[in-house]
């Protein structure tokens, strides 16, 4: 509130008048001190695309080894577990939730809503640090004692104290606390800005959809991580101090654990897509040159998958043994969820109909987003049936379905986001047939890997085996083909972002024309160190 | 390939793709229904039923199969149709409308009646898997790592531990990661209760043909049942991450006619009597109290 009245008065920042280059701080205060959203959201950024391309290797490697059967690519099957659980962990923390919510969210909440910066800047900053020790730990878990070879959801008894005795799954778990604790403070940031930093005129129903998908998300972030965090510590002392928790010797129940990781773990999949939906809605609505349609529906639509989001999570858990009438709730609950997603789609859908759509790089990968997910979508409405679940639970089939609204969704929706805000973000354009290519290549490559994961999946090969019966060969052979495909596209986009920052051609403010119309297309590309001189008034 | 679209006509190369397309999506419905005990190369659907469970499953999976194909290609196709008919090229003028309340609610509803179709096969199957009522068999699954023991409480205790065959000892015939030194065996056309539990971390015990997966977790007793159709051998893998050998702990049973499962106890109870050291009857006797009805 004093912002904005502040903002009237024009005196936001003292430096407004000497123009912006004077107080450009030096290298180690601007990048490694920073408090400036922007400079922070780009470090988020670079930090992403470091981690999945590492994430990435791991999982090439996974196909390698999966490429034929009886396959000696990984001798030594702990080192596989070891991959498959560094994969999960880096892509999840350190690859889809940095690029979506550090580094697109910081980057242009405070654009989209006429905001100077993020309400707690050095708590912005601390948010990002924490990461990189975070992720250190992670990766140095690997190479101490045996290797956390228990998969991202970490388990007990085998991430106990008897399954996985060396330090590696602590320093798993100190990763996890970091990252987390990065994340509460990312969303605490999000929320005090988004409710109070609104430039004049700019209501809750009138902000963009994408800073409506940051501040759900924010919520889910808020209220999921404490209790993995709740459910680590716990971990930790049955591992360290003798507690037995999750430990029936003790008194204690493994089950337990697993509750409270999916009340954590499927609010976390939303986060993994949400920000992305809000992405999806600027680009459609941007290349069709025409606003949104049901705006209102979108909004509530995510708040409902919000909400929802938070009661479902035993749709992991049929084959525990829960009770005939939990698994009935649960299986009902799951399947309600499809529905505001199902309006998200048709939304979007809508939004180009009538439209003069330009198929540009970012549109592309929005409209395979929209395709992509619905498969995603409809696979899950499968799974949510306790009945089938027996059949298809822990299959490649879960594999295929989490990959299609994960690959395939939250990864497009990054694309998409890259490729719309390049040039605001950098000043440099992408170059569009490079962008073109690297769509087509990842198109065809993520699609001949995870299609046949479906297939397998049916005829029931198990998920985190480093070796299958001979008659799964077939399918695996074309999906590593598809992974190497897509590998060889995702290092093609490290090579375009380094093309367009070195050589890109300058651009205006808005260089999409009429159909971008929030605030961030107002400023200059790139905008100036402190983007706003004086607060825009939203009429 | 080249030569043969070379040949077709726009019009029947579009048709030939339809008819692909077509064939690609309903495979997984007419592949179930083809006779094969293990998975099989480029096995596109689910394996074949061998007990009225998975019969119905798999009859369930394929009406979903049906409407979640119906539902991406309705996606697809308005797509398709956006991509050419609001192209920029064809379409310069954009329109402004965003709303439509009428369409809203229908794309609202029919989802919530589509998925109300589902629900309804979907919890009288999860209802009929549930438990048998009265299962004239009982027998105990123990997941360690990383082999299965199974005990037959009900046959005097008869117990036996069950590890994969490794490569180098397989012969002729047996399926490298699927088979077994000792399947577990039961008689068909009876209905088994089976009590799964484990001694260390979590494994499942998951037998695709039967529709039977269930956690196997230390300290707990899940409970699940079969009744096998017919005579045959029948594969499973360990399903949950369970450590190094995750990938060798397979499950193999064979089913047998009631007299040979009769024979087959004689001599198996002779076979095991002197393996089993560790205490098994009691454990089973102690373990399975809470879960009798
Ligand atoms: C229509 C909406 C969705 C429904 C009905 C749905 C349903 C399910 C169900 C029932 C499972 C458990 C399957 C099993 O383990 O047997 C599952 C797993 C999973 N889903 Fe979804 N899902 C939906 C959307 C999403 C989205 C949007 C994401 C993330 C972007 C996601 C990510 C995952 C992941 C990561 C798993 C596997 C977790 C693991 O076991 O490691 N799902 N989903
Ligand atoms: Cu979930
Ligand atoms: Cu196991």
């Amino acid at each position: 509130m004093t912002y904005e009245r502040e903002a009237h008065a024009g005196e936001i920042h003292g430096y407004g008048a000497d123009g912006h280059a004077a107080h450009h701080p030096g290298f180690v205060t601007r990048w490694l001190f920073s408090t400036n959203h922007k400079d922070i959201g780009t470090l988020y950024l670079i930090f992403a695309v470091c981690a999945g391309v590492i994430g990435g290797a791991f999982s090439v490697a996974m196909r390698i080894q999966l490429m034929h059967p009886d396959n000696h690519f990984i001798t030594d099957h702990q080192i596989y577990n070891v991959l498959i659980t560094a994969h999960g962990l880096i892509m999840i923390f350190f690859t889809v939730m940095p690029a979506m919510i550090g580094g697109f969210g910081n980057w242009f909440v405070p654009l989209m809503i006429g905001s100077p910066d993020m309400a707690f800047p050095r708590m912005n900053n601390i948010s990002f640090w924490l990461l990189v020790p975070a992720f250190a730990l992670l990766l140095g878990s690997a190479f101490v004692g045996e290797g956390p070879g228990v998969g991202w959801t970490l388990y007990p008894p085998l991430s106990g104290p008897v399954g996985m005795p060396g330090p590696a799954v602590d320093m798993t778990i100190f990763s996890i606390h970091l990252a987390g604790a990065s994340s509460i403070m990312g969303a605490i940031n999000f929320i005090t800005t988004i409710f109070n930093m609104r430039a004049p005129g700019m209501t809750l129903h009138k902000m963009p959809l994408f800073v409506w998908s940051i501040l759900v998300t924010a919520f889910l972030l808020l209220l999921s991580l404490p209790v993995l965090a709740g459910a680590i510590t716990m971990l930790l002392t049955d591992r360290n101090f003798g507690t037995s928790f999750f430990n029936p010797a003790g008194g204690g129940d493994p089950v337990l654990f697993l509750n409270l990781f999916w009340f954590f773990g499927h609010p976390e999949v939303y986060i993994l897509i949400l920000p992305g939906f809000g992405m999806i809605s600027q680009v459609v609505s941007t290349f069709s040159k025409k606003p949104i349609f049901g705006y209102l529906g979108m909004v509530y639509a995510m708040v409902a998958i919000g909400v929802i989001g938070f009661v479902v999570w035993a749709h992991h858990m049929f084959t525990t043994g829960i009770s005939i009438d939990t698994r009935a709730y649960f299986t009902a609950a799951t399947m309600v969820i499809a529905v505001p997603t199902g309006v998200k789609i048709f939304s979007w859908i809508a939004t180009t109909w009538g439209g003069s759509i330009e198929f540009k790089t970012p549109m592309l990968f929005a409209m395979g987003f929209i395709f992509l997910f619905t498969i995603g979508g409809v696979t899950g409405v499968v799974l949510a049936n306790a009945g089938v679940d027996f059949a298809l639970h822990n299959t490649y089939y879960v594999v295929a379905h989490f990959h299609y609204v994960l690959s395939l969704g939250a990864v497009f929706s990054i694309f998409a986001g890259f490729y719309y805000w390049i040039g605001k973000m950098s000043g440099r354009q992408y170059n569009e047939t490079l962008g073109k290519i690297h769509f087509w290549t990842t198109f065809i490559g993520v699609n001949l890997t995870f299609f046949p994961m479906h297939f397998l999946g049916l005829a029931g090969m198990p998920r985190r085996i480093a070796d299958y019966p001979d008659a799964f060969a077939g399918w695996n052979f074309i999906a590593s083909i598809g992974a190497y495909i897509s590998y060889a596209a995702t290092l093609l986009f490290v090579f375009i972002v380094l093309q367009t920052l070195i050589a890109g051609k300058r651009v205006g403010a808005n260089y999409w024309g009429e159909g971008a119309t929030t605030l961030e297309w107002k400023l200059p590309s790139p905008p100036p160190f402190h983007s706003y001189d004086e607060l825009p008034v939203i009429a | 390939m080249m030569r043969l679209t070379g040949l077709l006509t726009k019009k029947q190369a579009g048709r030939a793709l339809l008819i692909v397309g077509l064939a690609v999506l309903l495979s997984g419905v007419i592949v179930s229904v083809a006779w094969a005990e293990a998975p099989r190369p480029w096995e596109l659907g689910m394996q074949p039923p061998a007990t009225p469970v998975k019969d119905r499953l798999n009859a369930f999976h394929n009406e979903l199969l049906v409407i979640i194909c119906l539902i991406a290609g309705f996606v697809m196709a308005l797509l398709l149709y956006v991509i050419i008919r609001f192209n920029h090229r064809r379409n310069p003028v954009p329109s402004h409308i965003s709303h439509n309340p009428v369409i809203e609610v229908i794309w609202t509803v029919v989802p919530v009646l589509i998925l109300v179709i589902i629900a309804i096969p979907s919890f009288k199957l999860m209802y009929y898997m549930d438990r048998v009522p009265n299962p004239d068999m009982t027998i105990k699954v123990t997941g360690h790592q990383w082999y299965w023991s199974y005990e037959y409480p009900d046959q005097k205790n008869l117990a036996f531990d069950s590890n994969i065959i490794q490569n180098a000892n397989l012969k002729p015939g047996q399926l490298r990661l699927l088979d077994v030194d000792n399947p577990l065996v039961v008689p068909i056309h009876t209905s088994i209760r089976v009590l799964v539990t484990s001694t260390d971390v979590i494994h499942s015990w998951f037998i695709p043909p039967f529709g039977v997966q269930e956690y196997a977790i230390i300290g707990r007793l899940n409970e699940s049942w079969f009744n096998v159709d017919r005579v045959g051998t029948y594969y499973g893998e360990c399903n949950q991450i369970c450590g190094l050998n995750h990938a060798f702990m397979p499950i193999k049973i064979i089913a047998i006619s009631k007299p040979d499962f009769q024979k087959w106890l004689a001599s198996a109870q002779k076979k095991f009597a002197q393996t089993d050291t560790h205490g098994a009857a009691l454990r089973v006797a102690a373990l399975s109290a809470p879960a009798g009805n």
